[in-house]
This record gives C-alpha cells, sequence and structure tokens, in this order.
C-alpha cells in the first residue's frame, strides 16, 4: 500500500468497461437486438399491406412497441451471467455498493444495447412512412425510453435471479412496466404528427425515466441482495 | 493491518435446516483459523457470512476496528470461494487488469502477483481455456494485487498442484507475519500452524431446547 490511492471514479469506470466488453465481444447483445428490431419492423407492411396511408398512421405506435419488445432480448443474462461465474462475489468485496453496481451493468447495458436501437428507431419510423421533420424529436424520445427499459429490465433480470427459465418470467414481469413509456412515446409522436403540443407526453416520458433512474437500482440492489444470499 | 475478527453467538439456517447454532469464536491478527468438518456442514455459509454475503439469523460478526459486515467490511476481505469469477469468454490478462482497478489494488502489486504465481504464459488465453488449477491461481492474484487484512477461502489448495500448493502456503504465510489473519475451509491439513475449528451439525436439542 502506500501508494496513490486510485480515484473512486475507476472501479465504476473498469466495470463498466468491461460490461460493456462482454456484451459487445460476445456477439449476441447488440447485433441480435437490432436484427431483432429491424426484422420485426420489417414484417409490419408484410403483414397489414404496403399502403403509405395506413404505415405511416400507425408508424410512431408500432415503432415504440417493437422498440420495447427489442429491449426485452438480452435481459436475461444481464446478471445471470455474473451470477453463475461467481464474479458477483468479487463485485461485492470491491469498493462500491451493489446498487451502483447494478446501474453500472444496467447502463452497460443501455450503452451495448438500447443506445444503438434508438439510433436506429428515428430511420425505421422514417422508413415506415412517418414524416422526415419527426427525427429529433423521436431520437430524443427512444433515448430516454430505452434507458427506462433498461432500468425497469434490470429490476425484472434480478428479482428472477437464479430462476431457471428466467427469460419468459422477465417478460411477464417487465412488460406491464414497460405501458407507461410505450403510451407516452407513441403518444408523443402522434402528437408531433398531429401538430398538437409535445409538451405534456415529453414531460411524462421523462417524468417515468427519472422514475426508473431512481427506484430501479434500489430494487435490484435488494432482489440482488437477496439473490445472492 | 492490525484487525481481529470476533463472531458473538452466530446461528445461520439453510432454507429450514440449522447449519451452525451459538458459535463463537474470534481470531486475532497473524493467526489462521482452518475451518473443517464433513461436506455440507456449513463451512461455505460461514465464510460467506464472514464475507458478510449472508445475513445472520442470530449473533453478529464483527471486525474488530469496529467495521461492521454489512458497510465496508467486504473492502476489508478478500474472499475467495469455489466459483473463480472469472467470465469465461475473456482474456487472463484483462481479468486481473479489472479485478485490479476494481479492488484498487497496484500495478506494482499485479506485476508481484504474475511473477509469484508463474501466470505470464496464462495471460493471453481465455480464461475458459484454463484448468481449474490455472483458474485457482489467476484468482489468487487478487491476494496479492490488492492487500486487505482479511483473507476468506473456500479449499483454496484443492485444484492446485504440489508446487503451487506449496506457493499458497508461502503466500498465506508472510499474509500472517504482515498481521494479517486468514479464515480458510480446508479438508487436508495446512503445512503450517494452525488453529483448527472443526463444525459439526447442531444437536436438535441445543437448537430448540
Amino acid at each position: 500500500m502506500g501508494e496513490l490511492k486510485a480515484s473512486p471514479a475507476s472501479p465504476s469506470l473498469a466495470l463498466l468497461k468491461r460490461d460493456l466488453g462482454l456484451s459487445l465481444a460476445r456477439g449476441g447483445g447488440p447485433v441480435l437486438a437490432a436484427g431483432f428490431y429491424l426484422t420485426l419492423m420489417a414484417m409490419v407492411p408484410l403483414s397489414l399491406g404496403p399502403e403509405a396511408q395506413t404505415l405511416s398512421k400507425i408508424a410512431p405506435g408500432l415503432t415504440w412497441l417493437c422498440l420495447a419488445l427489442a429491449s426485452l432480448l438480452s435481459l436475461e443474462r444481464l446478471f445471470e451471467r455474473d451470477y453463475e461465474d461467481g464474479v458477483f462475489d468479487l463485485l461485492r468485496t470491491g469498493p462500491l455498493a451493489l446498487e451502483w453496481v447494478a446501474f453500472l451493468k444496467c447502463l452497460a447495458q443501455w450503452l451495448g444495447t438500447g443506445l444503438i436501437l434508438s439510433l436506429m428507431t428515428p430511420v425505421v419510423m422514417i422508413l415506415l412512412g412517418a414524416p422526415v421533420g419527426v427525427a429529433g424529436l423521436a431520437l430524443v424520445a427512444a433515448l430516454i425510453g430505452s434507458l427506462s427499459f433498461a432500468l425497469i429490465g434490470g429490476a425484472g433480470a434480478s428479482l428472477t435471479l437464479g430462476s431457471r427459465k428466467g427469460g419468459v418470467l422477465i417478460a411477464l414481469l417487465v412488460l406491464p412496466f414497460y405501458v407507461p413509456p410505450v403510451i407516452f412515446g407513441a403518444g408523443l409522436m402522434q402528437a408531433f404528427v398531429t401538430g398538437a403540443p409535445v409538451f405534456q407526453a415529453l414531460s411524462l416520458l421523462c417524468a417515468y425515466g427519472l422514475f426508473a433512474l431512481a427506484l430501479g437500482p434500489i430494487a435490484m440492489g435488494a432482489a440482488l441482495r437477496s439473490a445472492l444470499n | 493491518m492490525a484487525l481481529s475478527l470476533a463472531v458473538d453467538a452466530l446461528s445461520l439456517k439453510k432454507g429450514y435446516r440449522h447449519l451452525i447454532h451459538d458459535l463463537s469464536f474470534s481470531v486475532a491478527p497473524g493467526e489462521c483459523v482452518a475451518l473443517t468438518g464433513a461436506n455440507g456442514v456449513g463451512k461455505t455459509t460461514l465464510l460467506r457470512t464472514l464475507a458478510g454475503f449472508i445475513r445472520p439469523d442470530g449473533g453478529r460478526v464483527r471486525y474488530v476496528d469496529g467495521v461492521d459486515p454489512e458497510g465496508s467490511m467486504a473492502a476489508q476481505a478478500h474472499y475467495l470461494g469455489h466459483a473463480e469469477a472469472l467470465s469465461p469468454g475473456r482474456l487472463a490478462g484483462a481479468e486481473l487488469d479489472f479485478q485490479r482497478t476494481f479492488l484498487g489494488g497496484t500495478a506494482a502489486g499485479q506485476a508481484e502477483a504474475i511473477r509469484r504465481l508463474n501466470l505470464s504464459p496464462l495471460l493471453d488465453l481465455e480464461t475458459r481455456m484454463l484448468s481449474a488449477g490455472q483458474k485457482r491461481r489467476l484468482s489468487c492474484a487478487r491476494l496479492i494485487m490488492a492487500k486487505r487484512p482479511v483473507w476468506l477461502l473456500d479449499e483454496p489448495m484443492s485444484p492446485l498442484d504440489a508446487e503451487h500448493r506449496a506457493k499458497l502456503a508461502e503466500l498465506m504465510r508472510a499474509h500472517l507475519s504482515a498481521g494479517g489473519l486468514i479464515v480458510c475451509a480446508v479438508h487436508d491439513p495446512l503445512p503450517f500452524e494452525v488453529r483448527e475449528l472443526r463444525l459439526t451439525a447442531p444437536a436438535m436439542e441445543a437448537v430448540y431446547g
């Protein structure tokens, strides 16, 4: 000891880098979610018919629905990987609180998956016939939405940790909580397209994001602590 | 480094089964306690409780220096369990770097760990390619990289070959003489002086009487 003490940020950064590396390196994660998202969206015109009028009307809402579904995909592996390998034993002897560890893992998940899905959202929406002007707002909304998806999803993932076949259980637990951002996000797009004021829907979406940000880590910490006994 | 461990009237349950009832002991700086006992008697559960991972059903664990297991205690101890805490797809070197930064170790400590545990041939391999003994050596590196007063080791010797058993024993002895303390679950006797704590299943009347 006696050498200069590492700054408190560096363990957090190291964990973030490791988790991001894990999700990117193992294939799966981002590529899978992006592929799923695109395939789902490509099926929309095939199932509903190619009339531009219908498509442009439902594009914003459907995009949000698909964004929510694609965000579910890699949740199962979020904590399970490290749980099985015993990495949590190491993480718990580190300097960071379990809540913060869980938050960082969600953040890494979001950076690896949600961010890419968000960047794709305006493109997909416009391809389906939404007006080009919607792009900026759609991106902002998708960023906030996917971050809350990641945090709420993390709470679901931590609750099902250690149970076999956790994947479906996570979806069942989490999807009801994905409803509000889907409503606010799709409503926001609708309001923008019809020329109504967007402030209300956007602030509700932000409020939900803050709710997820505040409660997600606490819920994850408690659930992880009980699962890791 | 002078930290001692006191366990007062500890009771542990696993499910409905009482593993440990009314156990008290203390470990002074420079002392090594070897936990022995039959399989399933609760050695691992006890170690995990000492690490603060499990909340005891009764009694308490104190690190005298006044640190509580729930709080910053975890940052005083190394816990080496059966699972090696290595992600199979990552390079051994990258895992070592991560552990060093995360646990607040030093680059010098890392170099020392690599030298003493002879890890340099392993660093460029993915950890899933390593044998059980090689993984254990990699895990032991954090004992050296980040200096902590308390070592909680769960059968640390079992996958190691004779040469590395001797090396680990040497590390443990050095840790003790530097004033650290060790609690270690073992089946084979350790090659230096230890205090044995033999765990036995509690009698029914002791628990319910």
